[in-house]
């Protein structure tokens, strides 16, 4: 088991270390074009050079990715020119307001999505299986940035109850977090709730739950301890690889309730050609992919005995 | 040899009317049937773009218009009234909407076709031949599939700019391992059918049989997948638009109508939410579609 986190955890900073340097190719590779970006459009030729000779963008390109790749791993991340400060100065923060939003989104995305796929689930073809898919491929099908306007429409146009924006320039504020955290959690919650229902439908086909129907346990009791263990496997890894997914959504989110998030950030780093914020935050959204890819692995490993024994 | 050569080795054409007829079932399930029909009223809406816009979706005619407003230049539309109103540059929204269909369901499948060929080869090969190359092939995935997709499109649209070709070109290289991965799975599965080794004893070339024996073995999740991930590319192109980053305008596309119109969404919700409706029922047909085919490949 330990070798086989080891090897995960091996794997994972190879692909991190092959990220870097696509992303340091693609944004790079042109030093002219670095420049533009950093210096703008009406800089003059003589400028451009000496602000390149001056940060060392003439020095072989594995110099550069080598000195960029350091100061990385030891954390000095460059200075964003957008911002005008150290990047270290504000994406951490940025970081953890989008941790906050996934958070909620999750703290009712799950919960949500288990209980109606097994609702749905353990009895396959019921009418309340029917009514729960068709809800969650409606809801699945209504994609963030169409849902969030629409919500905005009812409840800050038409009912007034909420705030159309979630900057919390005031402090943190609950109110602001409602819609977005409701755009997301209609997106996403559909998804597991279905892969649940397959878990849970293939379980409850099995004979040693047969066994416990026949042998005349209460179906109550014939549900919660023999079938839920096994079928909550599968939605463990589904949940976990619902996190790159999650970031994806924030994006679109954050952008339209105007939320300091980590998305916001990385569209805004993407639109404004800020090589350097580009690349860290990249690499922060890559990290968290892989991380959890590792640790779904790791823990669907754990809970299957199945596997973890051949 | 004589024996075997008697059987005679399926072609191409049999291959894709198998494929077609999946489709023909789904007038067994009710689910797959409503889907089946919104994506056909879309589909035909699209193909008569010309005939079913009231106006010309370019044109800015009167701002502002609530649905219901008459048209106050003479012959500029066939209607007599904006029937879902104008934007806030006097643009009438029907026309835009159905436009856009045709905008979105040119390119999506496009994307979603160009996908699918990078997929299934690279899928076949990986499976087939197995060893360095699936290895190679696996591992470049895992590289691709380590971005959450939507950054990945925003890197690549944000560095090659805004156009319906580097649209296709970043879908195409953020699914296409994601079809990889499922068509590498059921070769790996299929490759040891007897069926394999009877078309290699007869000495058919490797693709041929990849293409003609593998491949319309694996149509059945391969077609749901395919809908389902048109499904996904219609979203794409339509986050991208609403993003700021998706087809140049002025040519309508849903999701940039969205963020056009947002911020006017207090005074004129007509604006936003038609556009709203016209994506997400698009989606909703293939979401849809992609059950009933999945409700019937359980079947049987």
């Amino acid at each position: 088991m330990l070798i086989f986190i080891l090897k995960r955890i091996g794997q994972m900073l190879l692909i991190m270390l092959i990220v870097s340097v696509m992303l340091f190719l693609l944004l790079e590779i042109n030093v002219e074009s670095v420049a533009v970006k950093v210096l703008g459009q009406y800089s003059t030729q003589e400028q451009r050079e000496l602000w390149l000779q001056r940060n060392g963008y003439y020095d072989p390109i594995y110099e550069r990715y080598g000195r960029w790749l350091w100061g990385f791993v030891t954390g000095d991340l460059g200075e964003s020119v957008r911002f005008k400060k150290p990047i270290n100065d504000f994406m951490w923060d940025r970081l953890w307001n989008t941790a906050v939003l996934g958070f909620w989104a999750m703290a009712f995305i799950i919960p949500l999505a288990l209980v109606l796929g097994i609702l749905s689930g353990m009895r396959e073809g019921s009418w309340l299986d029917r009514t729960i898919s068709v809800t969650s491929i409606i809801t699945t099908s209504i994609p963030e940035f169409a849902s969030a306007p629409l919500l905005a429409a009812i409840f800050v146009f038409g009912l007034g109850w909420l705030p159309g924006t979630s900057s919390m320039i005031g402090g943190f504020d609950w109110k602001q977090l409602v819609l977005p955290v409701a755009v997301l959690v209609i997106y996403d919650f559909g998804y597991v709730a279905r892969m649940t229902r397959a878990s849970m439908a293939e379980v409850m086909t099995t004979h040693y739950i047969r066994t416990a129907v026949l042998k005349g346990l209460p179906y109550r009791s014939v549900i919660l301890k023999h079938a839920l263990r096994n079928a909550l496997i599968a939605p463990f890894t589904v949940i976990m690889l619902q996190i790159p997914w999650l970031l994806s959504g924030v994006i679109v989110v954050e952008f339209f309730f105007a939320y300091k998030g980590f998305g916001a950030l990385l569209l805004e780093a993407s639109l404004n050609q800020d090589i350097l914020l580009i690349e860290a935050a990249s690499m922060v959204a890559v990290f968290v992919v892989v991380a959890t890819q590792t640790l779904s692995d790791i823990g669907y490993t754990y809970l299957n005995p199945r596997i973890r024994f051949t | 040899m004589a024996t075997i050569a008697t059987v005679p080795a399926p072609g191409y054409g049999a291959a894709l009317m198998n494929a077609l007829r999946s489709f023909a079932l789904l007038r067994e399930s009710i689910v797959g049937m409503a889907g089946t029909a919104l994506v056909l009223f879309w589909a035909i809406l699209a193909l008569g773009a010309p005939l079913f816009a009231p106006c010309d979706p370019n044109a800015t005619l009167l701002a502002f218009a609530k649905p219901g407003t008459p048209i106050p230049i003479a012959d500029a539309c066939w209607s007599d009234t904006f029937i879902l109103g104008t934007d806030n540059i006097g643009r009438d929204i029907l026309s835009r909407i159905v436009w856009g269909a045709r905008t979105v369901l040119t390119w999506a499948p496009i994307a979603a076709i160009c996908a699918y060929a990078v997929g299934i080869v690279l899928g076949l090969a990986a499976g087939y031949y197995r060893g360095w190359i699936d290895d190679v092939l696996s591992g470049v995935s895992n590289i691709i599939l380590a971005f959450p997709v939507l950054v990945l499109y925003i890197l690549i649209i944000a560095t090659f700019g805004a156009s319906p070709l580097n649209i296709v070109f970043a879908v195409t290289f953020a699914t296409g391992p994601l079809v990889m991965r499922i068509v590498r799975g059921l070769v790996l599965d299929l490759r040891n059918r007897e069926y394999v080794a009877a078309a290699e004893t007869r000495g058919e070339t490797a693709w041929r049989i990849m293409l003609v024996e593998i491949l319309p073995n694996a149509r059945g999740p391969l077609i749901v997948d395919g809908c389902l991930r048109l499904g996904y590319v219609i979203i794409t192109i339509g986050v991208l638009g609403f993003l700021g980053l998706g087809l140049p305008p002025p040519d309508p596309d849903w999701g940039g109508m969205i963020n056009e119109t947002r911020q006017m969404a207090l005074a004129f919700p007509h604006m936003t939410v038609f556009p709203c409706i016209a994506i997400s029922s698009l989606i909703l047909g293939f979401n849809l579609m992609a059950d009933g085919l999945r409700e019937i490949s359980l079947r049987d």
